[in-house]
């Protein structure tokens, strides 16, 4: 077989492909000295100790002037007409959300158990508020609630979903990516996962809790509510549950907190069971001073002594709030 | 016979073999050697030298260097010992392995202090390629020399055992799971880095098994590991594979060697055959380490840098040279686009699936007791390398590797059993050796928060649990409170009440039953170690309580503000 012509091979390389090999050799070899000497961790840390930083929540409350009411007691047989007159009572809805506001709802949707059971915010007080609040001129409603047993059997069965389907409000899940740290100076309360989501974009916040006895602390009504914004090990508060529940009146300044004690569970609280727990009483509070309203609440939503809850106590000594809700400007309406 | 390159000029003129032993070393040797009336020190420097450098290959120069690093690795190994540490750097091999330092690196965006030294092996691997792989790597020396005892056969056979083989692939393939595992956070490089996986085999499996056969060696009460078997099975298997195939482990395993192969392609020096001297012999392949296929165009990710090849060479074809012909090389790794996109999709579903099993979230172990200055799990599965230094240091023994209890990615990863030891108060030698800062390099003042970290309070691995149906003074009527006893904080965390029982039969009998203060204890373990129920104790510590992990502390405020401690001017 004829051979091929053979071309003497080069030697090495030729100029362009030198150049490009020694650029990069040079960049890869300096990219790699800049990027250690940059990233150098030269200290090391103790794990799990260290400062710690998160948000802080702005306040909600919309300001007062002393004249004004501040609490509204409301009597009656009907939900939605209870609350709306509690509310007129306090000035109506317009005092407190202004056209365009984008309004958080915070029910208490803590347990899977259907609406007679008062173990969870009426649906019916949801939709007093919600009605309220979007006759006053809101753009848009959010309802949030980070619920102790699965949360999307929470909202479905006490009622809640319908609700907010019915009214075209937006309900947020407490997602993984709904939570941030949140950083307080409270007596137990300083640095928390926190259901930030539906703050990213409210304006104003309304609480709105059932009025429940409560196994640990005793009775579940506005300043409890709270804990559903909290995410973590919450099964920790229960070791200081009267600290954290006076730190949550520190941690939010809500627009206004609606008591919802049409129907009080007066037993087996925080989750009831029998109707038999339940007992009809016919009123709805609301305020813009949550101390007080628990305070009203306690003593004459649940008939207990009000000197024995610690936690309404503590907040009203830091300045959270007054305890002492005969000397706020108050008002008592008949439906 | 082809060659590979086309224009070799096969048949053509052979070039003249130049006399190696002309070296101006050689030389100046032979000169002191033969000066007049040299001194008997002089003699004896001079026979030596004329020894080690008489036939002066470089070669033989990598054989000492060998040697050299796989007994400074023995070296480092062996006194990792509380008796022999002062100050030496025992994790020098580890910290300068540039596989542990980049992988670290991508899992966390930090590189952990010694960690910079990576560099000093990184940057001249950019130049000379994979040297490492055959100057300073023990591990591979290991296999060398295994296969220079028992793997050697007739020339023929040498010969073909040398040629590359498809299968060098898979090492590739591992590391590109493994490092794009680690881009989301799951640092699997230390099953198979070399100096890991050597380290791991050292503290495991060899100096406990030769202590075990010549007593008194290493040790001064023979250590135990959990899962030593498996460890020196796998070791077993590398070693012996070098019979099957010469240096397995290094061509077909190896991530170090697979990533000193990707950087290796910006190397300005290579092997090169001239093809115009080439007798098409195949007589380098005889002694070819790396099965880089120098007889043709050389696969320059594969090259180890022995240098056997020139040596082999009957016609001086093959040099060291500096950018030759690109034509003549081989550039990139033996890995196409679509395998490394399998071994990529390989490592992201690996690592979903391995995290998704919950063992480091939700469902994580209450046997992962981590070591004092632990990172948090996730931390951790970002920097431990397996490396199971902690484990070779470590005092009592406590420090064992996992088998599955930290997850699939824990695997061998350092966990407390205090069944076999416990964490001494005083002692934080693990942080200390801890290359990648998986155990952060912590203080004993840190540790036990004291001299000036009072505030901070001291770091707790766990807490512990009294099981009262198998402690003596709570079930069975009989003093003890050994617990309390050895529990080593102050004020202690074990108190005890005293109590006077109605024994069976009918005598009374006054003895005290003991308790855990949780604001108290750390979760050292020696309360369990000591207990006198051996095989399952009556007080035992679960991982709950650690001050790594928020999701996992017990108390929300650090407990209770006591009189016995001033616990209420703690940072909590």
């Amino acid at each position: 077989m004829p051979r091929e012509p053979v071309t003497p091979d080069p030697k090495g390389v030729n100029r362009r492909q030198f150049i490009r090999h020694l650029a990069m050799t040079g960049i890869t070899s300096g990219g790699a000295l800049a990027a250690a000497l940059l990233l150098w961790e030269r200290r090391h840390f103790v794990p799990g100790f260290g400062e710690k930083s998160g948000i802080t929540l702005p306040s909600f409350s919309t300001g007062l002037l002393k004249t004004q009411t501040s609490l509204a007691v409301a009597h009656g047989t009907d939900r939605i007409a209870t609350t709306r007159a509690a509310i007129d009572a306090l000035g109506g809805m317009g005092r407190f959300v202004e056209k365009g506001d984008v309004v958080l709802l915070k029910p208490n949707v803590a347990f899977d158990r259907p609406p007679a059971l008062a173990a969870t915010t009426h649906p019916d007080s949801l939709r007093a508020i919600a009605e309220l609040v979007l006759e006053a001129g809101a753009k848009r409603i959010l309802v949030a609630d980070n619920p102790i047993n699965s949360p999307a059997g929470c909202f479905l069965k006490s009622g809640l979903k319908s609700v907010a389907i019915d009214l075209n409000l937006e309900l947020i899940y407490p997602e993984q990516s709904a939570f941030t740290d949140l950083q307080l100076d409270g007596e137990i309360l300083r640095h928390w996962p926190f259901f930030h989501r539906p703050f990213e974009k409210a304006d104003k916040v309304i609480g709105i809790a059932p009025c429940k006895d409560h196994n640990l602390c005793s009775a579940s009504m506005t300043m409890k509510n709270w804990y559903g914004l909290l995410g973590g090990r919450r099964n920790q508060f229960h070791q200081h549950i009267h600290s954290i529940i006076s730190d949550f009146a520190l941690m939010i300044q809500p627009t206004l907190v609606v008591l919802d004690g049409m129907h009080v569970l007066m037993s087996n609280g925080p989750t009831g069971g029998r109707l038999s727990d339940v007992r009809q009483v016919g009123s709805v509070v609301a305020g813009t001073d949550m101390v007080a309203v628990d305070s009203y609440g306690y003593t004459n939503l649940l008939g207990r002594n009000v000197a024995d809850l610690d936690y309404l106590h503590k907040a009203h000594e830091r300045g959270l709030g007054n305890m002492n809700w005969q000397e706020t400007a108050w008002k008592e309406v008949r439906a | 016979m082809s060659c590979g390159s086309g224009n070799c000029g096969c048949g053509g003129q052979g070039g003249k073999q130049e006399p190696t032993e002309n070296t101006p070393v050689t030389d100046a040797i032979r000169a002191t050697a033969k000066s007049a009336n040299p001194g008997p020190l002089t003699k004896a420097a001079g026979w030596i030298g004329h020894i080690v450098f008489a036939d002066m290959r470089i070669t033989r120069i990598r054989v000492i260097a060998q040697a050299f690093f796989f007994i400074l690795f023995l070296f480092f190994v062996i006194i990792t010992d509380l008796r022999y540490l002062k100050g030496y750097p025992v994790s020098l091999f580890l910290e300068m392995d540039p596989l542990v330092g980049v992988a670290t690196t991508i899992t966390t965006w930090s590189v952990y202090k010694g960690l910079i030294l990576g560099l000093v092996l990184l940057l001249p691997t950019l130049f000379l390629g994979r040297f490492f792989c055959n100057w300073i790597c023990p591990y591979g020396t290991l296999h060398q020399v295994t296969r220079f005892l028992f793997g050697r056969r007739d020339e023929q056979w040498n010969i073909e055992a040398n040629r590359f083989r498809n299968l060098q692939q898979l090492k590739y393939i591992i590391l590109v799971a493994m490092i794009v595992a680690g881009f989301f956070g799951s640092l699997q490089i230390g099953l198979l880095d070399p100096i890991c996986l050597f380290h791991r085999s050292m503290t495991a499996a060899i100096l406990p098994g030769i202590n075990l056969l010549i007593p008194d060696t290493f040790y001064v009460k023979q250590y135990y590991h959990v899962g030593a078997w498996l460890i020196g099975l796998i070791l077993f298997f590398f070693v012996g594979m070098n019979v099957v195939i010469p240096r397995f482990f290094c061509r077909t395993v190896c991530p170090l060697g697979a990533f000193l192969g990707y950087l290796s392609r910006f190397s300005m020096w290579r092997i090169e055959r001239d093809p115009n001297k080439c007798i098409d012999c195949d007589a380098c392949l005889k002694n070819c380490q790396g099965a880089s296929d120098p007889h043709t165009q050389l696969r320059k990710s594969e090259c180890f840098v022995c240098f056997e090849c020139i040596d082999d060479c009957p016609v001086d074809a093959i040099s060291f040279s500096f950018m030759p012909n690109k034509d003549h090389e081989v550039t990139g790794p033996p890995l196409p686009g679509r395998r490394a996109a399998m071994a990529s999709l390989l490592g992201i579903a690996g690592y979903a699936v391995a995290r998704a099993s919950g063992d480091s979230d939700e469902n994580f172990n209450k046997k992962v007791i981590r070591p004092p200055g632990s990172v948090r799990e996730d931390g951790f599965l970002e920097r431990c390398i397996k490396c199971d230094q902690c484990i070779r240091v470590c005092p009592t023994n406590v420090l064992q590797p996992t088998i599955l209890e930290a997850g699939l990615e824990g695997f061998w990863t350092p966990i407390l059993n205090m069944k076999v030891g416990y964490c001494e108060l005083n002692c934080t030698l693990c942080g200390q050796v801890c290359p990648t800062g998986a155990i952060q390099r912590i203080s004993i003042e840190e540790k036990n928060g004291r001299g000036g970290y009072e505030a901070q309070g001291p770091v707790k691995l766990g807490t512990a649990f009294y099981d009262h149906g198998r402690c003596l003074p709570w079930a069975m009527e009989t003093p003890c409170v050994v617990c309390e006893e050895v529990c080593p904080t102050s004020p202690k965390a074990i108190y005890s009440r005293e109590v006077t029982i109605r024994k069976r039969d009918g005598k009374n009998i006054t003895l005290r039953r003991p308790y855990v203060d949780p604001a108290l204890c750390i979760g050292c373990g020696i309360c369990e170690h000591e207990c006198p129920v051996r095989d399952h104790a009556a007080i035992r510590v679960t991982a709950i309580g650690e001050t790594r992990s928020p999701e996992r502390s017990l108390l929300m405020d650090g407990g209770d503000p006591s009189n016995l401690l001033d616990l209420g001017t703690r940072d909590r």
